[in-house]
């Protein structure tokens, strides 16, 4: 097929040659990172002639040479799980039940268990490196009443250390989930690479000291309280003994040793340094912009010019790149522009501004439409739950038959399904569906049947329902007046929305166990539990807005452009349907920011690797838009009067010609 | 590297060529070129010529101090004031309320935290200026001494555009880049939005909007206006359609970032949804996305803080200011900079031609214009295209006296800022001037024209009423029939002067058919031929 033969040269000759340029960098930064490593964990502040000298006889040997081999392999792994299980279209769980999904897929779930085992291989090269009492399990010692010579016993702080990375890089895999780590976002501004790079270490630094503290916090409390296990475990199962003269470590005075937890901390900062600038690194590359030709002389090399890929659906990060590149070019590059602008050799057709307006208009149209079965959906009050049934089963069909048709892109979204709800398999659908021009199926509309639902939009058409098992302070705080007080424009703060709605049942959370095997026990819990993450919904309808993002850019600088650069005359064919579908557009977005909680904005988690870019995407999007249209406006002015269009839109552009919107 | 080569022309006293200023003192701000009633010259709509008396304001600094001592009891404890303190402004506040009470505490605690607070605001000043470029280490010692004697208000009053600042009652002025729209940031930190078609002036007021430096419109919007205030950017978006006259704080974007204070500078990009800006405390030169409240931090090493930003009308490039002898110019494709240490003083003010091409800056302690000319595409980083080498002296304005009927007069001296046309006819050189000396504060005004050659011509001097000075200018966008500037004066009153001409470039379509204004006639006509500065086209 055309598309797979598309995806397949893109992958290889770019993707990957960035990725693996990513890993290459990420190995050489090792070396001074392991250097540094080696310095701070063996500080002693007194014998410093001392600690240099052992530094550099650590860092020389043969055993040393061994360990960063391993730490090199450890890294190169990282590596290929990153471009293995990068996105573009963040998944966004809608509800927390639909977020314990995602930590529970297999997928997920080898991601766990290869970074649990990777965190052991690096926390035993910081064992060896830091040496002293932390370099072996066993260590030969004499128990007291058995004077027949020496045995092995446990050597309990190497332990200690090896499931410290353990634990640390578990939770790496658990948190990259929750925070959407494996999501990719494209920046508004442009730099180089070592610029950004450059830019980016202080707070790849921070976050990894602060997030090995928490972790840190985290595995202490753990192995207070569960320690004895792994120790009895390991001991049974090597043949240790443990020896009793030594104090065991899950005391609160022996864990207080500051030496300890400063090697544990370090150990840990070490560790996730390691792995998020890996991760820093590829985010880098692959999002670095990529010059497609706008027309090529050769026929065999037509599939990669930009009005060609640019309608392509997969891999879908070939579709942000053409893109970002078209709405780059159309601000900055007048020669590209020209060639978008040039008519084709024999024929004197448009081809290449045919095509490009035609993705760009059928990205926005499929918004538009999209934005408007939301808001419909919210507006018949979960009317709709008696007739979406037949439509969600048709749309998980669809979602599911993409699925196996497209290739890594989509195994980015652990289950099938949340796959459902991600609008990245909406987006799929609708531009493989865009030319069969196949009615779209309402993505959002609640499916009361499955126990991954949107429970998000319930809660939203919850108040009006006649809903007799909540209590009712609970319906009180879910009256849409409260709702509409709640979320103030710009109001920093959401966790008072984030927490404020309390469970209305207080029973018990289900533990996983439960949410697999007992199904019908879970609908009926999902039906009545409505703590559900507010916005999510309203993210998830915006996860892939970069794209409409782009795409608004691109169309409105070009038809400004073309105000003095068209000598054909060929935007003004398309310049009434651009102006229509961008206040449809505009309609549509102004209505979906009444809704409730659209307009509040999340707070910032400033110390963790995880982009969270992806939730405040729809305000970039409405506006861009505005501007969008600002610009067409004003570069056209008055002429505008000449374009045909419907009397509202008439009136709506008037406002925008008086700058009054 | 780029060095200075001043050009070894001796450069004649550019003000001594230009007509002398009239001597009358009228009612309204008077123009030598065309007097006229500056009133007259809006389209279809009542003159927006305000006036804000400095006596209907309440002092700025005054009403914030007494405000807090009257709901802070004094009485409180030590212990309970610097809580306050450290919640209010951090560290730096904390030990400065240590510092200030040096009654209660002990006396080696008073003098530590006291060091302990100089050391921290040149510590911040200084944390990426550690190695000096050479030939700017004289002017960052004369830094390093202001930082630590300057607070924050001093320190916006020292890099502010506006002539004296903190004595001054409009503190900011912004004309919407689109519609006949301003606002005008007071001395009582608030903000009032005059629009000639509507009955409602609104008044943004906030929390955070304290010491206002620099105000603007977002282009292509409505509705959103960036105000520079004390520490934290503010971004109102004022719905044009409503009624209120107090939109609520809600209204208001609170942009901040650590370190990032006290903001002196805002510039959009004229056609992108960025906002770049500049704090002299803080080495990086902030890039917000205003949409999505993220900032891109800029780091350059040396110079120690950025005081002034201004974004070329085609948005290909941004000048920004240090407060030493250094000043970048930043493309904004891949938003790398080159550096431009100048010979003496920092780098006061700049303008941007209308395309981009050339740009005209002051330097502190000089009286003269300087300007660059950028030849390259847009697209391509500066670095690697042939940028300019040296910057040409086009102007001086050092002092000299002008025979009027009533006597000689001295004009010229250092330049406060400058302001060019939108269409590049007018250039407005805002002029310090000496009151002890004799040399009041004036604007000077030149002809400009920028293709074929560039050519600078001396065109006139405008002048307020007896004993005001100007305090802040800029061109109003919008102008139909030429060029208009509107002034904000010492007095508390806003004029503006039009200058009416027939753009030689592109004659405006619609002012064929009309005689009746009256076009340039350049009274003395003799000045008028007279070219300071052409280009030489090699």
């Amino acid at each position: 097929m055309f598309s797979s033969d598309q995806s397949c040269w893109f992958v290889r000759k770019v993707i990957c040659w960035r990725a693996v340029a990513s890993m290459a960098w990420s190995v050489l930064l090792l070396l001074p990172t392991t250097a540094l490593f080696v310095l701070l964990s063996r500080f002693s502040l007194f014998h410093p002639i001392l600690w240099m000298s052992e530094c550099l006889s650590l860092l020389t040997s043969a055993s040393a040479i061994f360990s960063f081999i391993l730490l090199c392999g450890v890294v190169l792994m990282v590596g290929f799980f990153n471009l293995e299980y990068y996105t573009v279209v963040p998944s966004i769980a809608c509800s927390k039940i639909a977020l314990l999904g995602q930590v529970l897929h297999p997928r997920q779930f080898v991601h766990s268990l290869v970074h649990c085992i990777m965190g052991v291989v690096v926390a035993w090269c910081c064992a060896f490196t830091i040496g002293g009492r932390y370099r072996s399990l066993g260590h030969p010692c004499t128990q007291d009443e058995s004077s027949s010579g020496p045995e092995m016993c446990l050597n309990e702080y190497h332990l200690v250390l090896l499931l410290a990375g353990a634990f640390i890089g578990y939770s790496h895999s658990l948190v990259g989930v929750v925070y959407n780590m494996n999501y990719v976002s494209f920046h508004t501004m442009q730099q180089y690479k070592y610029l950004r790079f450059k830019g980016a270490l202080p707070l790849v630094v921070k976050a990894s000291a602060v997030q090995a503290l928490y972790c840190l916090r985290s595995f202490l409390l753990l192995y207070f309280f569960m320690g004895y296990a792994p120790r009895a475990w390991i001991c049974k199962t090597l043949d240790l003994s443990i020896n009793s003269s030594i104090h065991s470590l899950d005391s609160v005075s022996s864990l207080l040793d500051l030496s300890l937890l400063y090697h544990l901390w370090i150990s840990g900062t070490f560790l996730l340094l390691t792995w998020y600038i890996t991760v820093l690194l590829f985010r880098i590359f692959v999002t670095e912009v990529y010059s497609f030709p706008v027309q090529s002389t050769f026929t065999e090399d037509a599939h990669q010019c930009l009005p060609k890929v640019i309608t392509g659906t997969q891999p879908m990060i070939l579709k942000f790149l053409a893109l970002q590149d078209l709405a780059l070019l159309s601000q900055h590059s007048p020669s590209r522009r020209l060639e978008v602008f040039s008519l084709s050799q024999p024929g004197g057709h448009p081809h290449i501004w045919t095509a490009l307006s035609k993705e760009c208009l059928s990205l926005l149209s499929d918004l538009t439409e999209r934005l408007v079965a939301h808001h419909d959906t919210v507006a018949t009050n979960g009317r709709a739950k008696s007739q979406s049934t037949g439509s969600n089963k048709r749309s998980t069909t669809s979602s599911e038959g993409s699925v196996t048709s497209v290739g890594m892109e989509d195994m980015k979204t652990p289950r099938p399904s949340a796959l459902i709800r991600t609008p990245g398999s909406v987006f799929l659908r609708s531009s493989v569906g865009a030319g069969l021009r196949t009615p779209l199926t309402t993505p959002f509309t609640p499916d009361l049947d499955s126990p991954f639902s949107s429970p998000a939009l319930r809660r939203l058409t919850g108040p009006l329902e006649p809903q007799g098992a909540l209590s009712p302070g609970f319906s009180s705080i879910q009256s849409p007046h409260v709702m509409r007080r709640g979320p103030k424009l710009w109001s920093a703060s959401t966790d008072s929305q984030l927490n404020g709605s309390p469970p209305p049942s207080p029973g018990p959370a289900p533990s996983p166990s439960q949410a697999q095997l007992k199904p019908s026990f879970l609908v009926t819990f999902l039906q009545n539990r409505k703590d559900q993450l507010p916005e999510a919904s309203s993210q998830a309808l915006f996860a892939d807005s970069q794209v409409h993002i782009w795409a608004l850019q691109g169309l409105s600088h070009l038809v400004a452009a073309s105000f003095s650069e068209d000598q054909y005359g060929i935007v003004q064919t398309t310049l009434p349907t651009i102006l229509s579908t961008l206040l449809l557009l505009q309609e549509a977005v102004d209505r979906h920011f009444k809704l409730p909680h659209t307009s509040s904005k999340p707070g910032h988690c400033s110390c963790s690797m995880g982009d969270d870019s992806y939730k405040t995407l729809r305000f970039a999007l409405r506006s861009t838009l505005k501007t969008a249209v600002y610009r067409i406006t004003a570069t056209f002015g008055g002429h505008l009067h000449a374009v045909q269009m419907s009397a509202e839109h008439r009136k709506r552009l008037q406002h925008f010609l008086e700058y009054k919107e | 590297m780029h060095h200075w080569t001043k050009r070894n022309v001796v450069m004649m006293c550019s003000l001594a060529l230009f007509p002398p200023p009239l001597s009358g003192d009228g009612e309204t701000s008077q123009y030598n070129e065309s007097n006229t009633d500056p009133s007259v010259w809006f389209e279809d709509s009542p003159a927006l010529n305000l006036y804000f008396p400095r006596e209907s304001l309440k002092p700025h600094s005054r009403q914030e101090s007494s405000s807090k001592s009257a709901f802070r009891d004094h009485c409180e404890t030590l212990y309970t004031r610097s809580a306050g303190a450290w919640r209010d402004a951090g560290l730096s506040g904390l030990l400065n309320e240590i510092a200030n009470s040096s009654a209660e505490v002990p006396k080696w605690l008073g003098v530590s935290s006291s060091c302990v607070l100089a050391l921290l605001r040149w510590v911040s000043s200084f944390h990426s200026s550690l190695f000096p470029h050479l030939t700017a280490s004289l002017s960052d010692c004369h830094y390093l001494a202001l930082c630590l004697q300057l607070s924050s208000e001093e320190m916006t009053a020292e890099f502010s555009q506006v002539l004296d600042w903190s004595d001054c009652a409009v503190r900011g002025f912004a004309w919407h880049p689109h519609t006949q729209k301003c606002a005008v940031a007071l001395s009582d930190d608030s903000i009032k939005i005059y629009n000639p078609k509507s009955a409602t002036t609104p008044t943004l007021k906030h929390r955070l909007q304290r010491s206002v430096a620099a105000l603007q419109w977002k282009p292509l919007c409505a509705s959103a206006l960036a105000v520079a205030c004390h520490n934290c950017l503010l971004v109102w978006h004022v719905d044009p359609t409503s009624l209120s006259t107090r939109p609520s704080s809600g209204c208001a974007q609170v942009l901040s970032h650590p370190g990032h204070s006290p903001v002196t500078s805002v510039a959009w990009s004229p056609n992108g949804p960025l906002l770049v800006s500049a704090s002299p405390r803080d080495t990086a030169l902030l890039v917000w996305d205003v949409a999505v409240e993220s900032c891109v931090p800029l780091h350059r090493v040396g110079g120690g803080g950025v005081t002034y930003l201004s974004w070329s009308p085609d948005g290909s490039r941004v000048l920004a200011a240090t407060p030493s002898s250094l000043f970048r110019v930043w493309e904004t494709r891949m938003w790398t900079c080159e550096r431009w240490p100048s010979l003496k003083g920092r780098c006061q003010s700049g303008c941007w031609s209308p395309d981009g091409s050339r740009l005209l800056f002051t330097v502190q302690g000089e009286t003269v214009i300087y300007a660059l000319t950028f030849t390259d595409n847009p697209g391509v980083p500066l670095m690697m295209s042939g940028g300019p080498k040296a910057a040409t002296v086009v102007a001086d304005l050092s002092e000299t006296t002008l025979n009027t009927p009533d006597g000689d007069i001295m004009v010229g001296g250092e330049i406060q800022s400058l302001a060019w046309d939108p269409r590049g006819e007018r250039l407005a050189v805002h002029v310090k001037g000496d009151a002890g000396a004799g040399r009041p504060a004036m604007i000077a005004v030149f002809k400009t024209q920028i293709s074929p050659a560039f050519k600078l011509l001396p065109c006139g001097f405008v002048q307020g009423e007896a004993g005001t000075e100007p305090r802040l200018m800029q061109f109003n966008p919008n102008y139909q029939h030429g060029a208009q500037l509107t002034v904000c004066w010492s007095n508390g009153k806003i004029t503006h002067v039009p200058f009416c001409f027939m753009s030689a470039g592109n004659p405006q379509p619609g002012l064929g058919g009309s005689p009746s204004f009256p076009l340039t006639q350049g009274r003395p006509a003799d000045y008028n031929n007279q070219t300071l500065y052409t280009e030489l086209i090699s």
